[in-house]
């Protein structure tokens, strides 16, 4: 009740903009004809009659996919800060937690590459727009994660999330995907409390299941990757996060997930992640497409609520999702490849 | 064996103060300020006083004999019921437009971000706004046929049984209007903004969802219709 008459004054404005962003979305009639394209050039042709327009219009030939990716993702990062500059509190902490992902990214991207010896200002060009900050080219000069905290990333938001991972040891290359995945850990967790204790009402309930299905997904994946490697079962425990459904599940009943039928066990008792396995063998769907497959699922529902900010984070994951596909499309007809260029996950 | 009863004393009475001590706050120069600040300026107590200083009042009145000065009955008589009619017409017309108002901006900024990316709906959606007036409306036409009965300027026998009715009457149609007229402009705003979302989504909704909208509407129409019945018979002040 309160939602309903108290929403509207802050946020009802950016609530529709969203909800228009949703609807120009790609359906499955234009999804049809980027996948009947010849070249490239069709592609462009055909995306201008849908809501991007004439965004490739400046382009000089001959176009890329790289190029494609790249204006792509730009008319998202627009589309999103116009919602940030149109959002008060709490709203603006809640894109702003939303931004946290592209950050923790962008900080990874930077320690690696600059642990690979690559030129910083390349590695600055690749780091995602939604995620930049002020000090982030600072972030070349450090070589350990103490010199990286205390020089750069303690005035930062994320100075939190680093207390889990700052033990003093030098970046190396295993280090720096557990230093990922203890920051995203973090990042979940603590993005589930303000959205379920701070924020409450029905963008709790909905970002709720957003988020444990990001938790699950995440144990599922380190799970899955970490077979066969040096990870031990304590590193592995304490890189699952707290905040999925999966978690509920006892330490011990975890830490015996040591194959995929173990993990297909204990996704069993869940009604919502038992096809994730089913027909793994016989199907060509992979354990990633059927997570993305459920991702859409779920964030196209958070749709049939109003007044809460789920909106906001499903509409982002389902246009990074558009985009992921429009890109697939171009890159299966730029190789010639057209007999899986149907393998993406279309946003309907 | 006394002092350190003593001791003891002083050492309860210590911790109860040190209890009692409100939390180190930023800028209280002393212990005494800060007890003060907290306990007697802040908001934080200021009911327990009211309450303490109403107690008083009370007992006050009770050991002197006269606890029968409190009467809320002689009270409520004792108003005059050109009041009562008066507050009853201000909340036909103050509750109504404060209905109005709330749903016309709960529709208003979702009709303004949804036409923003589908501009054909702007027309099409005054439709919601324009119900939310039509409570506005209810209510001054209640309060304006509410005054036709204030019909009195002179000095006269105001406390006639039939003033008494008109007063009452007045007093509770005009806050059954105001009341019906506020929920009602709530809830067409509500469904209003819903049907601006769905008509930006899909135009085939319109019509279906301003349904549920027109239901929402005739809430007020209940309202205003009790009203007027409520307050017939009444007659003029005289």
């Amino acid at each position: 009740m309160k939602e309903m008459m108290y929403y509207n004054i802050n946020d009802g404005y950016p609530e529709s903009i969203v909800r228009g962003y949703r609807r120009s979305l790609l359906t499955s009639s234009q999804y049809g004809t980027l996948t009947q394209s010849e070249t490239l050039d069709d592609i462009k042709l055909q995306l201008s009659a849908t809501d991007y327009g004439n965004f490739l219009q400046n382009e000089p030939p001959p176009l890329t996919t790289g190029v494609i990716a790249d204006r792509l993702t730009e008319r998202l990062v627009s589309e999103f800060n116009y919602l940030r500059r149109n959002s008060v509190d709490p709203l603006s902490k809640f894109l702003e937690y939303v931004t946290y992902q592209y950050f923790i990214d962008n900080v990874i991207l930077l320690i690696s590459g600059t642990l690979h010896e690559r030129d910083p200002a390349d590695l600055l060009h690749k780091a995602h727009p939604l995620g930049v900050f002020e000090s982030m080219p600072a972030l070349s000069v450090a070589s350990n994660v103490q010199e990286l905290y205390n020089i750069v990333l303690v005035e930062t938001p994320l100075a939190d999330y680093f207390r889990g991972c700052l033990t003093g040891h030098d970046l190396d290359e295993m280090n720096i995907e557990v230093i990922r995945n203890t920051l995203h850990k973090a990042y979940l967790e603590d993005f589930y409390d303000f959205c379920v204790n701070d924020l409450g009402g029905t963008t709790g309930v909905v970002m709720k299941e957003l988020l444990e299905f990001e938790a699950d997904r995440r144990i599922i994946n380190i799970t899955i990757n970490s077979f066969g490697t040096e990870l031990s079962k304590e590193d592995r425990l304490r890189l699952y996060p707290r905040c999925g459904k999966l978690s509920r599940e006892s330490p011990a009943k975890l830490s015996a997930m040591n194959d995929i039928d173990a993990v297909k066990a204990v996704c069993d008792n869940y009604g919502e992640y038992q096809h994730l396995f089913r027909d793994m063998n016989r199907s060509e769907r992979t354990l990633e497409d059927r997570f993305f497959e459920q991702e859409v699922r779920l964030n196209l529902l958070s749709f049939h609520q109003q007044f809460h900010y789920g909106i906001y984070y499903s509409w982002l994951k389902l246009k990074e999702q558009e985009i992921r596909n429009i890109v697939w499309i171009s890159e299966c007809i730029q190789q010639q490849q057209k007999e899986r260029i149907s393998d993406f996950v279309p946003t309907l | 064996m006394s002092s350190a009863a003593g001791g003891a004393a002083v050492g309860t009475t210590g911790a109860m103060v040190a209890a009692l001590m409100p939390s180190k706050k930023k800028g209280s120069s002393d212990p005494f300020t800060s007890i003060v600040k907290y306990y007697i300026f802040s908001p934080n107590y200021i009911l327990y006083y009211i309450g303490i200083l109403v107690v008083i009042r009370i007992l006050y009145m009770l050991f002197q004999g006269r606890g029968e000065d409190f009467n809320i009955g002689q009270f409520l008589v004792d108003i005059n019921p050109f009041m009562w009619a008066n507050i009853g017409i201000a909340m036909a017309i103050a509750l109504s437009v404060v209905g109005a108002a709330w749903g016309i901006f709960i529709t208003g900024t979702s009709l303004l971000g949804a036409a923003v990316k589908a501009p054909r709906i702007g027309t099409k959606n005054l439709i919601s706004i324009i119900f939310c007036e039509a409570v506005a409306i209810y209510g001054i036409i209640t309060a304006i046929v509410f005054s036709a009965k204030l019909t009195n300027g002179q000095q006269v026998r105001e406390f006639e049984v039939a003033n008494y009715f008109t007063g009452y009457s007045l007093f509770w149609a005009g806050v059954t209007v105001g009341m019906s007229n506020l929920a009602c402009g709530i809830s067409v705003g509500v469904a209003g903004s819903a049907t601006a979302l769905s008509d930006a989504y899909e135009s085939s909704l319109f019509v279906k969802v301003l349904i549920t909208e027109i239901f929402a509407s005739v809430i007020g129409l209940f309202g205003l219709i009790v009203g007027l019945i409520i307050s017939g018979g009444a007659q003029n002040f005289a």
